[in-house]
């Protein structure tokens, strides 16, 4: 399965290397994980696998930003472990600088790790609770052997502020802080060792927007001005879209989309893309309420199992364009006609490139069409048009 | 405590007594290092059938004024004073037993976690039904297709079967479902829900945002959304509180909050926001340094701290006289309507895209 993805790639001569100038950091090709799972009695054996993440590929140049979006449990977060291989991968290749380390063990990924370095997504579990702040951010420098002008407790103060938390909180601990702010020092605590690639997991969506916005801007600082390149997990799509020149938009163990930011936000062409981009609540009165501008589409339910994912196109249980033939062939990940160069989407019946109000809105949440039939008939705005 | 400050900090008058009524809630923990002031003389109405949505930073003091409204304080280190006034009935000082009788019936919430408030040893049926037949004296049988029919209500698919399923079983989403059906079961007059689509994918935000719009349409219930996410207030709101360091510094309709605020800190909120039209080449504009602390709150504006305008007031005013915040719309600063309105115009606007 993963190999006709591949193949098509190459077949389509856009290989993801040559979107952009400069060369791959970090590239992968056919990147799988698949996690066992075990039952029966009462001898357990292995019943199934999760397809958490299933072939494939993406490159990270140095010092670009990189963005990776899509639903919780579409395998986001596994992707970010493999490349950083707190995860051993099922298949597929890990290449850094020039060097596999799909497989390297403890001693051949010493000298990289505290080059790739993470920011983790759970704010509550990534914080040791019996440790202050100060030593939690300190903590990675002293095992790097790291000594800043100033001192280690000058720079973790220094990191303490960058991140919008009280310097004067050197001493507390995690416990003390609202949700917002213990993520914060775990942002702290990976900007410590200042690597050459972060693979931010889902970094600022803790965050208040305006703390968010010094976060967003620290790490674009970091990655201008000192070239760090960042491998950049988030479901908030203003923010990639603010922060990564390269988007790649997952779904349930497969990219399905991935190109320039001006592809992915303005001429998307994968239906799973526009019904993201179209869930984006957006502070401004007349998108929102008066129903122009962009188009409105719900989706059903949430993203399938990943257990036991649907043949074919993964998403077609939720497409509203899918025929027989998304059921039974997968959809390569290709260069379609009119899609700029490094513009990849997977696709046997891609939607137009715009994100304008359609005439009818794609309604398929079952609640809501029976919700907005019941009190739709004599309500103004978008709920009307369902019955257009 | 004032009736000086109930006339000046409090809503316009709107004729009928709104549903729900909060005057000058203030509400203090005693802690270690002090007295946290975690609500600072707030009020707000809200009224039957539409939606506040309470905006502000981490730390503001939404949460502490929801779980004061419900009651939900531990008495032993928490003050509370003001009024809350909800259908009538005053709720600060109210008997644990009335307060509980309210919850679950008259005011119900929802929470950011439904795993932390869903219990994993009961299916969702069940803990659907409890509040139900606890609080109308229904049969276990009725409870039972109470819960199927409100499952059904909220798009769980095939609500007979995926009654009997317990909270593991369901997916984050169909679980935030199960804890709006759960609060709804009683068809609550008042729904607060703190963050409920703060850990939700968009697109299953959309869903239950739209579905929230939907379900108060049929109950007719008043909403408070506590967000941080202006976006989710602009979908859903009908109203805006924008708190700061445990007070209201604005408040208006939607529309006009967002298209003309009146605080610095509104102009902050909205600057700092990615945007997907907005120009990627210019850097966000975060709100320059860092919120309160509410043990010792700054005297005057809490805002002047991190506030840009406080040269254009003039004198020593923002950080010694508390501005406050007008009747009905408006914003709790020294600035003047005019120069509000210039500068927003000028200088916030046109970079917001
Ligand atoms: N039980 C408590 N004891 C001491 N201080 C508390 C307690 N609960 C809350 N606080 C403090 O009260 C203030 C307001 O907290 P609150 O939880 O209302 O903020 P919030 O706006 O909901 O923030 P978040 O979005 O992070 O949840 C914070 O400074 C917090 O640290
Ligand atoms: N250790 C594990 N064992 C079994 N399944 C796992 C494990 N880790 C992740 N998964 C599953 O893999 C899928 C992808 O997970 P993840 O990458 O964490 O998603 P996200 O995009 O939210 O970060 C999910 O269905 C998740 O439940
Ligand atoms: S391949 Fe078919 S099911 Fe998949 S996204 Fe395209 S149209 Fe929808
Ligand atoms: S009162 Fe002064 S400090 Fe407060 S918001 Fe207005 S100008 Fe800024
Ligand atoms: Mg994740
Ligand atoms: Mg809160």
């Amino acid at each position: 399965m993963s190999n006709d993805t591949t193949t098509a790639t190459a077949d389509a001569g856009t290989p993801l290397r040559d979107a952009v100038p400069g060369t791959a950091l970090l590239e992968v090709e056919g990147l799988t994980k698949h996690f066992p799972i075990y039952g029966g009695f009462p001898v357990k054996r292995r019943v199934g696998a999760v397809q958490a993440v299933d072939g494939i590929d993406l490159a990270v140049h140095e010092g670009e930003s990189f963005g990776l979006v899509g639903e919780s449990g579409c395998g986001k977060s596994t992707t970010g472990r493999l490349l950083t291989r707190l995860l051993e991968p099922t298949g597929g290749r890990i290449t850094y600088n020039g060097q596999d380390i799909t497989h390297a063990g403890r001693k051949q990924l010493a000298p990289i790790r505290s080059e790739i370095q993470m920011i983790f997504q759970d704010p509550y579990s990534s914080l040791n609770p019996r440790q202050t702040v100060g030593s939690i951010i300190g903590g990675p420098m002293e095992i790097n052997g790291m000594n800043p002008p100033g001192g280690r407790e000058m720079r973790v103060r220094e990191l303490l502020e960058t991140v919008g938390l009280n310097p004067e909180h050197y001493n507390r601990f995690p416990h003390e802080f609202s949700g917002g702010q213990r993520q914060r020092i775990g942002v702290a605590r990976a900007l410590a060792l200042e690597p050459k690639l972060i693979v931010a997991d889902e970094p600022v969506s803790a965050l208040d927007v305006s703390i968010q916005a010094q976060v967003v801007n620290l790490l674009q600082n970091l990655q201008r001005e000192l070239g760090i390149a960042f491998l950049f997990i988030a479901h908030d799509l203003a923010v990639v879209r603010h922060f990564s020149q390269r988007v790649a938009v997952m779904y349930l163990g497969k990219i399905v989309e991935v190109g320039d930011r001006d592809s992915i936000y303005n001429r998307p062409r994968h239906p799973y893309t526009h019904a993201l981009l179209s869930a984006v609540p957006e502070a401004t009165v007349t998108a929102a309420r008066d129903g122009e501008g962009r188009e409105r589409i719900r989706l059903a339910g949430d993203v399938p199992s990943p257990i036991n994912p649907p043949s074919g196109c993964r998403f077609r249980t939720r497409c509203w364009k899918a025929q027989d033939r998304c059921a039974k062939e997968e959809p390569p990940l290709i260069r379609l006609g009119g899609n700029r160069e490094g513009h990849l989407t997977a696709c046997h019946f891609p939607e137009e490139p715009t994100t304008a109000a359609r005439e009818e809105d794609v309604i398929l949440d079952p609640a809501l069409l029976a919700a907005e039939k019941g009190t739709g008939a004599g309500s103004a705005g978008p709920v009307g048009k369902v019955d257009r | 405590m004032t009736t000086l400050t109930k006339t000046e900090d409090s809503p316009a008058p709107t004729g009928a007594d709104p549903f729900l009524s909060v005057r000058d809630l203030y509400v203090r923990f005693s802690t270690e290092d002090g007295i946290v002031k975690a609500v600072d003389g707030l009020s707000f109405d809200l009224e039957r059938g539409r939606t506040l949505g309470i905006v502000g930073e981490s730390g503001s003091g939404k949460s502490v004024t929801n779980l004061a409204v419900l009651g939900l304080h531990n008495p032993k280190s928490t003050t509370i004073s003001g009024e809350i006034l909800l259908d009538g009935q005053e709720l600060t000082g109210a008997r644990e037993k009335t307060l509980e009788r309210l919850r679950g019936n008259k005011m119900a919430m929802i929470f950011q976690d439904p795993l932390t408030a869903l219990s994993p040893y009961y299916t969702v049926g069940r803990q659907i039904a409890e509040p139900f037949v606890k609080h109308t004296g229904a049969s276990k049988r009725e409870g039972r297709l109470r819960a199927v029919e409100m499952l059904g209500k909220v798009g769980i698919p095939q609500p007979q079967t995926r009654v009997d399923d317990y909270p593991h079983q369901f997916s984050g989403g169909m679980r935030q479902r199960a804890m709006i059906a759960m609060s709804l079961v009683c068809n609550p007059s008042l729904l607060i829900a703190d963050e409920p689509t703060t850990a939700l994918d968009v697109t299953v935000q959309a869903q239950i945002l739209d579905l929230l719009k939907d379900l108060q349409q049929e109950f007719g219930s008043a909403i408070i959304l506590i967000t941080h996410d202006l976006g989710v207030v602009a979908n859903t709101a009908d109203d805006i509180l924008v708190m700061y360091a445990g007070r209201a510094v604005e408040r208006g309709s939607v529309k006009e909050v967002l298209q003309s605020p009146r605080h610095p800190y509104t102009w902050g909120l909205l600057g700092s926001m990615p945007r997907l039209s907005g120009d990627v080449e210019q850097p966000l504009k975060p709100i320059p340094g860092t919120p309160p602390s509410l043990l010792n709150p700054p005297p005057g504006c809490p805002f002047h701290p991190r506030c840009a305008y406080t040269g254009e007031v003039g004198g020593d005013r923002c950080s010694s006289e508390r501005p406050v915040l007008p009747e009905g719309r408006g914003g709790a600063c020294h600035l003047t309507a005019e120069r509000k309105q210039s500068i927003f115009i000028e200088d916030i606007q046109p970079a917001l895209g």
